[in-house]
């Protein structure tokens, strides 16, 4: 009998372990979409066009981030990567953005799309397509607690520090300094602020610049724990625009709920091994070679990458404005 | 009433006017039928084939960016799943011995796009503008992301294939050489093009035209625009659709790049690169795009990186694309002015050249020495030689692209003051478009 039982209880630690995991790298990457997705949002509401080559900053961010810290080592690149793609940013607004905008937000938004079709391309030349050696610095190159038998890196704690203090910091410049008024002041009365004498177009480019470099920042923490690669903006882009979708476009705190809704959803699914296979038993053999055995037999880690397109469709059929989205572009 | 009627309602047109109207189509049929008696090898055969592919696939989805204004970044889902669709019905045929000939099959991949439109196209067309692209974009991640997950219907990675020549034939034709696929296309192309401005036409189409210029005063008419934009998007994906079963019979394979992002994005770069603000844009940028394409890819390792940067600059210089740049020119032609205007173009088109060519040497340079460094320096793009690690190379790439910068700016100040100057003559002569 205490034989049973201690199966039993261990069983539910594997449970729990799994829960406690899942629930930390689901704030984790909640967190890192946030840090992107708050950029972009704020550009949006600001300049009315969305960034698609927003996920093309993560990217350079990654990448600068790694060819610096070769150089001088990961804790100035932490600094520099993010600052240069900052400033990169603040230029394609200047020279860029700003020149396309008397064409319209549909020529905005081309832009930007093939801003991010170029820049996939020039990391290709300098970088090539393979995956490049970003390795974690060894100072934190140790696991920072054990939950029953997971070592959880000390890493992923910095990267989830990092990305607190530089919300806590954002917070405090937009809440209490004069910059951070004006900036709130021309998120929803830009004609206004320049009435008033204030220099909008350089507000936009600081803006631009801000929100880009949170991008690198966000590039450069992940860059090490996740795969430095030319086809990272392709592969989390699209997720990054359902996350500004679903929380409503230009809303900071529907992204900031989206954003943690789809890093935990994507995270727990990642970690399940059911398949409906499992759930009610093997398909008659009849049907084994037919497409209903591919849905049959397909995991919900398998379809793990498609979540966040469903709560899409889902969030779109029932709340077509997204969860805290309040008005129409 | 009568001169109410003679005011609202157009002139009914002239005989004259009919004439031209027709004359175009007729020509444009008997230029299709001449083609591959002018150039008859096999490459060429290919690549008007794949024109034609593409001038359906972009007049379709100029249906919804051009006529409706709704970009969309996930065209690709309707015809990669026409192709997949119509690559399963052509084995489907083959093995049950139906009586259908391959010229009809194109149908079923239309069919195909405008049912998986109907589907996806009320959720799609729920909101408009940006976010309206970014569901697109949502959604053909859905599509292509499951492809691979179902890999029994779209083969996974390696895709699924089709013999066109089993089916059923027609006029003794098996549809196995080339010209017999180029003259199938052609037929589709012209079939779909006329389809496709007899929509415009419609009311539907002009009811497209209002939802994209101003969707709140379509309201207060008393039609819905999501209903208006949902029919556009199901037009465009049954065409679509259509240009995808071409596209999949001429290759006999359908796979999952078919529906995937890049698809998407090349039929929106020669949309938008021909031209949104006509008929005509999509079918020159469908041309203009395939032809580059084709021809870059040999010239130069990097060329979709060239190509990027054209689209970038088109969106920023032309946005009208190539045949909005042309229409601009043609109150100038009509009132006589054009004359004044063409010197300037070829004084500003030298400086410019000349940083587009320091540009070039310069990526060039580049890439040779990020991509394969330990080669031979001497090396050749566009057909000229140099030494990628000689300074001289460096030097001359800086001063073209520093001087020529310099330069272009003040001729394109001269250009367009002499534009303007030319334009107004125009006008005071009484020619305004």
């Amino acid at each position: 009998m205490p034989e049973r039982s201690r199966l039993i209880s261990r069983g539910w630690c594997v449970v729990l372990e799994l829960i406690v995991i899942s629930t930390l790298n689901g704030v984790l990457f909640g967190i890192l979409l946030f840090l992107m997705a708050s950029g972009l949002t704020v550009i949006f509401s600001m300049l009315g066009v969305l960034n698609f080559a927003h996920a093309s900053f993560y990217m350079l961010g990654a990448f600068f981030g790694f060819q610096i810290s070769r150089w001088v080592g990961f804790w100035p690149a932490l600094l520099i990567a993010p600052l240069l793609a900052g400033a990169l940013g603040a230029a394609v607004e200047r020279f860029g953005l700003r020149q396309v905008h008397r064409n319209g937000h549909v020529a905005e938004l081309l832009f930007t799309f093939g801003l991010a079709f170029a820049i996939e391309e020039i990391v290709q030349i300098i970088w090539g397509k393979s995956p490049v050696d970003f390795r974690i610095p060894p100072l934190l190159d140790f696991s920072a607690f054990t939950i029953f038998s997971t070592n959880y890196p000390a890493y992923k704690m910095f990267m989830l520090l990092v990305s607190i203090i530089i919300f806590a910091g954002l917070l405090v410049a937009l809440k209490k300094t004069r910059i951070g008024l004006i900036v709130q002041a021309a998120l929803t009365h830009p004609q206004m602020v320049g009435h008033l004498g204030h220099n909008v177009g350089r507000i936009f480019m600081l803006v631009f610049g801000v929100g880009t470099a949170l991008a690198a920042i966000a590039g450069v923490i992940a860059g090490p724990a996740l795969v430095t690669q030319s086809n990272m903006a392709a592969l989390l882009g699209p997720i990054l625009f359902v996350v500004v979708v679903v929380g409503g476009l230009g809303s900071l705190p529907g992204a900031f709920i989206a954003s943690l809704l789809i890093g935990l959803v994507q995270t727990f699914a990642v970690s399940m091994n059911g398949s409906l296979d499992g759930a009610f038993g093997p398909l008659s053999p009849a049907y084994a070679q037919t497409w209903l055995a591919d849905i049959w037999g397909v995991t919900v880690a398998q379809i793990a990458p498609i979540m966040p397109y469903v709560l899409l469709v889902l969030i779109l059929i029932f709340r077509p404005m997204g969860l805290l989205g309040t008005r129409d572009t | 009433m009568s001169e109410l009627t003679s005011s609202v309602a157009p002139p009914y047109p002239a005989f004259s006017d009919k004439l031209k109207f027709y004359g175009i189509w007729v020509a444009a049929a008997l230029m299709l039928l001449v083609l591959p008696r002018i150039f008859g090898s096999g490459g060429a055969l290919t690549t008007f084939s794949l024109i034609g592919i593409s001038i359906i696939f972009s007049l379709s989805y100029n249906i919804l960016l051009g006529q409706t204004g709704m970009l969309s970044f996930g065209h690709a889902v309707y015809y990669g799943l026409g192709g997949f669709l119509v690559i399963h019905a052509i084995n489907i045929i083959s093995a049950n011995k139906l009586p259908i000939p391959l010229p009809v099959v194109p149908l079923i991949g239309g069919l195909t796009g405008l049912f998986f439109a109907a589907l996806l196209g009320w959720v799609s067309t729920q909101r408009s503008g940006t976010a309206f692209a970014m569901i697109s974009l949502g959604v053909a991640e859905l599509v292509a992301s499951s492809a691979l997950i179902l890999r029994t219907f779209f083969g996974g990675e390696a895709g699924i294939s089709a013999n066109r020549t089993k089916l059923m034939r027609l006029f003794d034709w098996n549809f196995g050489p080339q010209i017999q696929i180029y003259y199938l296309v052609a037929a589709w192309t012209l079939l779909a093009m006329v389809a496709m401005y007899a929509l415009t036409r419609t009311p539907l189409g002009r009811m497209c035209n209002a939802v994209r210029d101003n969707p709140e005063r379509v309201q207060f008419v008393g039609y819905d625009p999501h209903v208006v934009r949902y029919l556009a998007f199901c037009f465009a994906g049954f065409f679509a659709g259509i240009a995808g079963a071409l596209a999949a019979i001429n290759f006999e394979i359908a796979n999952s790049a078919y529906l995937g992002a890049i698809q998407s994005g090349t039929v929106l770069f020669s949309t938008y690169i021909g031209g949104v603000g006509f008929f005509i844009g999509p079918i020159v940028g469908a041309m203009f795009v395939t032809v580059l394409s084709l021809s870059l890819s040999d010239l130069t390792s990097v060329w979709q990186l060239y190509f990027g940067l054209f689209f970038i600059s088109v969106v920023t210089f032309a946005p009208g694309g190539i045949t909005g740049l042309l229409m601009m020119h043609r109150p100038l032609l009509k009132g006589g002015t054009l004359g004044k205007v063409l010197p300037f173009y070829l004084i500003a088109l030298i400086p410019t050249f000349a940083m587009v060519a320091g540009l070039v040497l310069a990526i060039e340079t580049v890439v040779h020495h990020t991509v394969n460094p330990g080669d031979d320096p001497n090396i050749r793009a566009f057909g000229i030689n140099f030494n990628a690690s000689s300074p001289v190379t460096w030097i001359v790439a800086l001063f073209l692209i520093v001087a020529g910068f310099v330069v272009a700016r003040k001729t394109w100040s001269w250009l367009a003051r002499a534009w303007d100057d030319a334009l107004t003559t125009a006008r005071d002569r009484g020619y305004h478009a």
